[in-house]
């Protein structure tokens, strides 16, 4: 018999376990044994000598008493009880959720629907008033055109018009918690392990629960993931910029009566900004790298192509869809960091 | 040395930093001082027993070594920071019972505050950081920039309005800082250190602004500072810290004649004491005596002054006058007599 057949006699359980034998699915173990072609009697005759005592685990105490449920059981119980909460939290999330699928869907719809001719003038003014750099606005003109010339323009857009989504949002929510951390440290105790680990889970693992919430074919689905992933720096350095203000200002300003709402308006945010800059060009980072995975949950884009060169084995479809997105992520990068360096200049020398 | 209403009062003030104060309190109030405080219950004994009465129009100097508690006494009087116990009157007005909207309007109306690093706002123009305290009590931007014009170049400082602070010189710096306490209009005027940060000469050019402006508007300024030069030159009333207690206040020539305590004495060792002192402190009553006199002197005069009219003959004597009239004799012994440092405990002699 089993391993852990005496630990039960001797506990007296032996009838508890035995009143619940039944002939559910086998365990691994069992199968194994099976397909060995031994019978448990010749198992047990041989004994289980000592160095290979198995892990009391669920599986190994299952064999022994069947009253205990065998890991897979768990794992199923956690998928019903995962399933039981879902109907609720979709009614729940669902509405709330339902305006991010909107933005998403008019942005990009928005962005297709501009001509090319239109839409990239557009974002080169853009850069040239975020940064003030002919250079940085020859760089995105070369880009786009590059993209254009080889069919790639519209992925880029489809991208685009995302992480351009998920930042405002990211910076609309994030900000505010930046500023509610930054004003109470119980507020940051409870916060800063929540960041932590939405910074450290594995982006696929985001995806996992939010197939089951939303339906594949809903935009927001892929919305959520990248602004849960994305939306931490900014937060973060929110929280720090707000605490890491000059105490003598903010002494001043109280000194001179200003209210909470002044001082934050007023001295809080705006020497915060260079901090806060910072964050946002991280968001924007994060929200390209995650837009790239989010297309296994059907987000259009460059991160199509190159799920379509890994599935295909299209190793050129994948290396220049791949190229293009180091194209955008550097473009991004440069045009927030010289805006960002436009802020600080603006501050101080 | 008037009959005046003070315009603030501190009554009894403690402060103690740590996580239980009351109960440290209690203890001070029993006689523990700072370093057994601090030993025993890892208190920290900010403020003891402080009573002072500012009088409106003068300049009160709260002189102390680091750490004796200026800081601490003068973000008191805004309310800075909460006293463990006692009381802060301003204008008869308990500060401490105000609540937060009595309060921001006490700091927007009545008291603004000069610091030490100036802490001027970085985001903003020099003209804007002058008039901050009119845009903070709501005032619009027009009303806001006319003040915040009018005493920057009351402070010289026309022409800078355009550009940012930190594009300013230290000394330039301190002068909007000056100008947007000045701009607020405020009776009282609260300045931590503001000269310290400062090279000599500029600050000897502060201080020098600092009493001409106060001579036409006469404010009631409470100035901190460590050092007791500064203090001679700007006090009507000086109150020595020590470990956050007062060791003695009163007229600063007064305390530089007659120091109570041996850590004042240690203050006033080293300055020029020629310098310092004045006709008036060391002069006799007439007494009717009439003649005899080498010359005529003001009762503001210094010592120095007085040495070099009797080419340091102690044998002299000098009729004091005070706007033309008689008011007093000094004799250049009594002149001499007082150059030398009193030591209170009359044990060890001169130094
Ligand atoms: N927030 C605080 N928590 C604990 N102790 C404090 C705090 N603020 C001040 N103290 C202590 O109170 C005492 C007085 O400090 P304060 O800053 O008033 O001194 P100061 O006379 O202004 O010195 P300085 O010339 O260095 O500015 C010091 O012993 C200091 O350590
Ligand atoms: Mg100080």
């Amino acid at each position: 018999m089993a391993f852990y057949d005496g630990l039960f006699d001797a506990l007296g359980l032996r009838t508890w376990c035995d009143a619940a034998e039944s002939d559910g699915p086998m365990s691994m173990a069992q199968l194994l044994q099976q397909s060995s072609g031994q019978t448990a009697e010749q198992v047990a005759a041989a004994g289980t000598p000592l160095l290979e005592t198995p892990f009391p685990s669920l599986d190994a105490l299952a064999e022994a008493c069947p009253a205990i449920i065998r890991t897979r059981d768990m794992t199923t119980g956690v998928e019903e009880a995962f399933l039981a909460v879902k109907d609720p939290l979709k009614v729940v999330l669902g509405p709330v959720t339902q305006p991010l699928s909107w933005a998403l869907d008019g942005t990009m719809d928005l962005f297709e629907a501009l001509p090319w001719f239109l839409l990239i003038p557009i974002l080169l003014l853009i850069t040239w008033y975020a940064t003030r750099s002919i250079a940085l606005v020859v760089f995105v003109g070369l880009a786009f055109a590059f993209m254009g010339f080889i069919d790639h323009y519209l992925y880029a857009v489809q991208t685009l018009s995302i992480i351009f989504v998920c930042t405002i949002i990211s910076v609309v929510l994030g900000v505010p918690i930046g500023i509610l951390m930054s004003r109470s440290n119980t507020v940051q105790r409870i916060a800063i392990p929540i960041l932590d680990m939405l910074q450290t889970l594995p982006t696929f693992v985001y995806l996992i629960p939010l197939i089951f919430l939303f339906s594949v074919t809903e935009s927001k689905l892929y919305g959520i993931a990248i602004i849960l992933y994305a939306i931490v720096p900014v937060i973060r350095l929110t929280d720090l910029g707000i605490r890491l203000v000059d105490r003598d200002v903010i002494e001043a300003a109280d000194a001179f009566g200003m209210t909470s709402r002044q001082k934050l308006l007023g001295v809080q945010i705006p020497l915060a900004l260079p901090n806060i800059m910072a964050g946002v060009n991280q968001t924007i980072m994060m929200s390209l790298a995650m837009v790239v995975i989010a297309s296994l949950v059907s987000a259009p884009g460059l991160g199509v192509l190159v799920l379509r060169g890994i599935r295909n084995l299209e190793l050129g479809v994948g290396l220049v869809s791949g190229f293009c997105i180091v194209l955008l992520a550097i473009l991004l990068d440069r045009v927030t960091k010289a805006a960002l360096n436009r802020v600080n200049a603006a501050q101080t020398h | 040395m008037s009959e005046k209403e003070p315009k603030v009062r501190i009554r009894d003030l403690y402060k103690i930093f740590g996580p239980d104060p009351k109960t440290a309190l209690q203890h001070v109030r029993e006689g523990m001082g700072k370093a057994e405080l601090l030993e025993k219950t890892n208190h920290v004994l900010g403020l003891r027993a402080i009573d002072v009465d500012v009088l409106p129009g003068e300049i009160t100097v709260i002189m102390g070594l680091s750490g004796s508690g200026k800081s601490t006494l003068i973000r008191h009087f805004n309310r800075l920071i909460e006293p463990t116990a006692g009381q802060v009157l301003v204008d008869g007005e308990d500060v401490i019972s105000y609540d937060e909207a009595a309060l921001r309007q006490l700091r927007q109306a009545k008291m603004s505050m000069v610091f030490q690093k100036f802490a001027l706002l970085p985001h903003r123009t020099v003209l804007q950081n002058a008039g901050m305290a009119r845009r903070v009590r709501g005032e619009d931007e027009s009303a806001a920039n006319a003040a915040g014009q009018k005493w920057l170049d009351r402070v010289g400082l026309g022409g800078f309005e355009g550009k940012y602070p930190h594009q300013l010189s230290g000394g330039m710096q301190q002068r909007v800082g000056l100008a947007r306490a000045l701009a607020s209009d405020s009776d009282i005027m609260l300045m931590d250190e503001a000269f310290s940060a400062l090279d000599p000469l500029i600050r000897t050019d502060m201080q020098a602004l600092l009493l001409e402006l106060q001579k036409d508007l006469q404010k009631t300024i409470v100035f901190i500072t460590h050092d007791l030069d500064e203090a001679l030159k700007l006090a009507d009333h000086l109150v020595i810290l020590k470990d956050g207690s007062v060791v003695q206040q009163g007229e600063p020539q007064q305390i530089l004649l007659n120091p109570n305590d041996p850590y004042i004495e240690d203050f006033v060792s080293d300055i020029n004491r020629a310098r310092v002192l004045r006709v008036r402190s060391v002069m006799r009553p007439m007494n009717g005596k009439t003649t005899g006199f080498s010359g005529v002197a003001d009762v503001n005069d210094n010592l120095e002054r007085l040495i070099e009219l009797s080419g340091g003959d102690t044998a002299q004597a000098f009729r004091v006058q005070q706007d033309g009239k008689d008011v007093g004799v000094l004799e250049m012994r009594d002149l001499v007599r007082a150059l030398v440092p009193a030591h209170p405990s009359g044990s060890d002699s001169v130094r």
